[in-house]
C-alpha cells in the first residue's frame, strides 16, 4: 500500500518530466549555443544569442508590435465583454438567448477565426473590404502592415470577447441581491451605480481576466497571426511567439529561437507570479 | 413576494417610461453584440451554398443557393493535398481522436494524480506538488521547438501519441481535481474507512461518482481545447493523413491563394465543419461548461 500513491503519481510525473522539464531545460541550454547550420555540432557562445536579439532592430520591432497588439486586444475584449455582460445581467427577456449568442465563439479555434477574417477581408468580395472601400480606405490584407495589424486585432478581439463575457456575467450574477437592492435605493443613476458599486465588486474577476487576456494575446493568437499573414511573414506584423516559430522552423536558427523562448518563459513567469500575488490578496479580503 | 408587487404597482406609472427606454438601449447593445459575433458565421454559411464563381462575382448575398450538396461532397471526400489522404472525413476523424484522446488522457491522469496528492501522506508530496504545478506556468508555445526535438528523438512524429501526450503534459486538470477533492467532506472519507473500503474502492465507488459533474465539465472544456489545437499539430503532423481540421486550415487557405478559381464553397464548408462540433457541445452543455470554466479559476 505504501507504493500505491507513488504509482498513482508516476504517469503524470513521467509525462511532465519527458515533455515538459526536458524540453524546457533543453531550451535554456541551447540558448547559450550557436548551432552549426549544417547540423555538425554547436559551440558555446554564452550570452551572445541574447545580445544579438536585443541588438536586432527587427526583434525590437516585433516586441513593440506585440506590446501594442497585446494592449489593444486586452483592453478592447475586456471592455466590450464587460459592457455586454452588464447589459445581459440587466435584461429579463431573452437573457438566455443572448448568453448563447454571445458565447459560442469561445469554441472557434483561433486559426479558424483567422480564416473567417480572410473571408471578411477578401480582396475581391470581402464584405469588410467593400465596406471600408466605400469610405475610401483601400484595405489590403497581407500586404499593408497597418491593415493586416488591424485585421489581427479585430479577429483576436472577436475570438476573446466570449470568454470574458462568461466570466463577467458569472461575476455579476454572484453579487448578492441585497447589495444590488441597497445600491438601487442609495443611487438612482445607473452610471454612477455601476462605477461605485458593481465595478469594484467585479475587480477580482477583472484582474484574473487581465492576466488571462494578456496570456491569450501573447500566445494563443498564434493561429490568428499565422492565417492572416497568409504564410508570408515578410513585411507583415507578427507577435513574439510567431517569431520563435518562424526563426526556429523556417530560419533554422536554433540558438536564437531558443533564446527567444527563454525570454518568453521569463515573461510568463513574471506574469504568473504577479497573478498569484493578486489571487492571494483576493483570498485575504473575501 | 405578493407584498412587493403590491407596493410597487401604484407608483409604477411615473418612472415606467424612463425604465423602458433604458431597457430598449440594453437590448440594442445586446443585439449589436450578438450580430458582431454571429454575422461572420452567417456569411461563411451563405457562401457554402452557392457555386464558387458566384461568390467571386457577387460576394456574400442574401440568398441561399443550391450548391451545398456539391460543396459538401468536395469538402468531405475529395483530398486537397498531393497525397490524396486528407479528405474532410479523415480530418474530421483525426480531430475527434485528438479532442477525445486529449480530454480523456488529461482527466484520467489528473484525477489519479490529484487523488494521490490529496488523500495520501507522502514524504515528497510538496516536491511532487511543485513539480506538477510549475507546468501551469509555461504554455507549450514557449517551449515548442525543444518539445518538437524530444518527440522527434522518441520517433513519435506523425503519430497520435506524439500528437496527444505532449499536450497532456500540463497540470490544469490535476489542479482542478485537487481543488475539488479537497472540498469533499472529511466525514465521507472516515465513513468509507470504517466500512472497510480500501483506497482503490474509495476512489472508484465514492470519489468518481461524486466527481461526475466535474468530469463532464472538464471533458467539455478539454475536448474543445484539444480539438482547437493548432501550433502543435502543425509541427508534429506533416503526413497529410494525420491532419486535423484545424491543422488543415492552413492548407485550405493556401489552396485559396494559389488556384485560378479558388474553391471558396469547399474551403468555407471545411472551416464550418471545424467550427460546428465544439460549438454544439459548448451550446448544449452550456451550464456545465460555464460552471467548469468559471470555477477552475478558484
Amino acid at each position: 500500500m505504501k507504493w500505491l500513491p507513488i504509482l498513482l503519481l508516476l504517469p503524470q510525473l513521467l509525462i511532465i518530466a519527458i515533455f515538459f522539464y526536458w524540453p524546457a531545460a533543453h531550451a535554456v541550454q541551447s540558448s547559450f549555443y550557436l548551432q552549426d547550420p549544417f547540423g555538425f555540432g554547436s559551440t558555446f557562445v554564452g550570452w551572445e544569442n541574447y545580445a544579438d536579439l536585443f541588438g536586432s532592430a527587427e526583434y525590437r520591432k516585433v516586441a513593440w508590435f506585440t506590446v501594442i497588439f497585446t494592449l489593444l486586444v486586452t483592453f478592447l475584449s475586456l471592455a466590450i465583454a464587460l459592457l455586454l455582460a452588464v447589459k445581459a445581467d440587466n435584461v429579463l427577456h431573452g437573457a438566455k438567448t443572448y448568453r448563447t449568442l454571445l458565447m459560442w465563439v469561445y469554441a472557434v479555434a483561433p486559426p479558424v477565426a483567422g480564416f473567417i477574417g480572410l473571408i471578411m477581408f477578401d480582396q475581391t468580395f470581402g464584405p469588410l473590404t467593400r465596406l471600408f472601400g466605400q469610405f475610401g480606405w483601400d484595405f489590403v490584407l497581407g500586404v499593408n502592415f497597418n491593415d493586416t495589424a488591424f485585421a489581427m486585432v479585430l479577429v483576436s478581439v472577436w475570438k476573446q470577447v466570449p470568454v470574458n463575457f462568461i466570466f463577467f456575467l458569472s461575476g455579476l450574477q454572484s453579487i448578492p441581491r441585497s447589495v444590488r437592492e441597497a445600491a438601487l435605493i442609495d443611487n438612482r443613476s445607473g452610471m454612477s451605480r455601476f462605477w461605485d458599486i458593481t465595478f469594484p465588486l467585479l475587480a477580482p474577476t477583472g484582474f484574473f481576466l487581465l492576466i488571462t487576456n494578456i496570456t491569450y494575446a501573447l500566445f494563443d493568437t498564434f493561429g490568428v497571426v499565422d492565417t492572416l499573414v497568409k504564410g508570408e511573414p515578410g513585411n507583415n506584423p507578427m507577435t513574439l511567439v510567431y517569431k520563435v516559430y518562424v526563426d526556429g522552423f523556417r530560419g533554422n536558427d536554433l540558438g536564437g529561437s531558443s533564446a527567444q523562448s527563454v525570454i518568453l518563459m521569463v515573461l510568463v513567469l513574471a506574469l504568473t507570479v504577479f497573478q498569484f500575488r493578486l489571487v492571494e490578496r483576493r483570498i485575504h479580503y473575501t | 413576494m405578493t407584498d412587493t408587487t403590491f407596493t410597487t404597482a401604484p407608483q409604477a406609472t411615473a418612472p415606467k417610461r424612463r425604465i423602458r427606454w433604458g431597457r430598449i438601449a440594453d437590448h440594442a447593445v445586446l443585439i449589436a453584440g450578438s450580430l458582431f459575433m454571429l454575422v461572420p458565421l452567417l456569411i461563411v454559411m451563405q457562401t457554402t451554398t452557392v457555386p464558387d464563381a458566384e461568390i467571386i462575382k457577387h460576394g456574400p448575398q442574401l440568398k441561399i443557393g443550391n450548391a451545398l450538396p456539391d460543396n459538401f461532397n468536395k469538402a468531405m471526400f475529395e483530398a486537397s493535398g498531393f497525397s490524396g489522404e486528407n479528405t474532410g472525413v479523415r480530418m474530421l476523424l483525426n480531430s475527434f481522436i485528438l479532442g477525445i484522446g486529449f480530454a480523456v488522457g488529461k482527466i484520467a491522469l489528473g484525477m489519479i494524480a490529484a487523488y494521490a496528492l490529496v488523500y495520501f501522506r507522502l514524504r515528497f508530496a510538496t516536491a511532487a506538488f511543485w513539480l506538477i504545478f510549475t507546468t501551469l506556468l509555461l504554455p507549450l508555445e514557449v517551449r515548442i521547438l525543444p518539445s518538437y526535438e524530444v518527440v522527434q528523438k522518441l520517433g513519435m512524429l506523425n503519430t497520435y501519441q506524439g500528437l496527444i501526450i505532449p499536450l497532456v503534459a500540463s497540470a490544469t486538470a490535476t489542479f482542478f481535481f485537487r481543488q475539488f477533492f479537497r472540498s469533499v467532506p472529511e466525514e465521507l472519507v472516515e465513513a468509507a474507512r470504517i466500512d472497510g473500503a480500501g483506497p482503490v474502492r474509495f476512489f472508484i465507488d465514492i470519489l468518481v461518482p461524486l466527481s461526475r459533474t466535474m468530469i463532464a465539465a472538464m471533458f467539455i472544456i478539454m475536448f474543445v481545447f484539444g480539438w482547437n489545437q493548432y501550433l502543435w499539430p502543425t509541427m508534429i503532423t506533416t503526413d497529410e493523413g494525420m491532419y486535423t481540421l484545424v491543422r488543415g486550415i492552413k492548407q485550405i487557405t493556401q489552396v485559396l491563394e494559389g488556384a485560378s478559381l479558388p474553391e471558396y464553397g469547399r474551403s468555407n464548408l471545411l472551416a464550418l465543419i471545424a467550427i460546428l462540433p465544439p460549438v454544439f457541445i459548448v451550446i448544449f452543455f452550456q451550464s456545465w461548461f460555464v460552471k467548469g470554466l468559471t470555477e477552475s479559476d478558484k
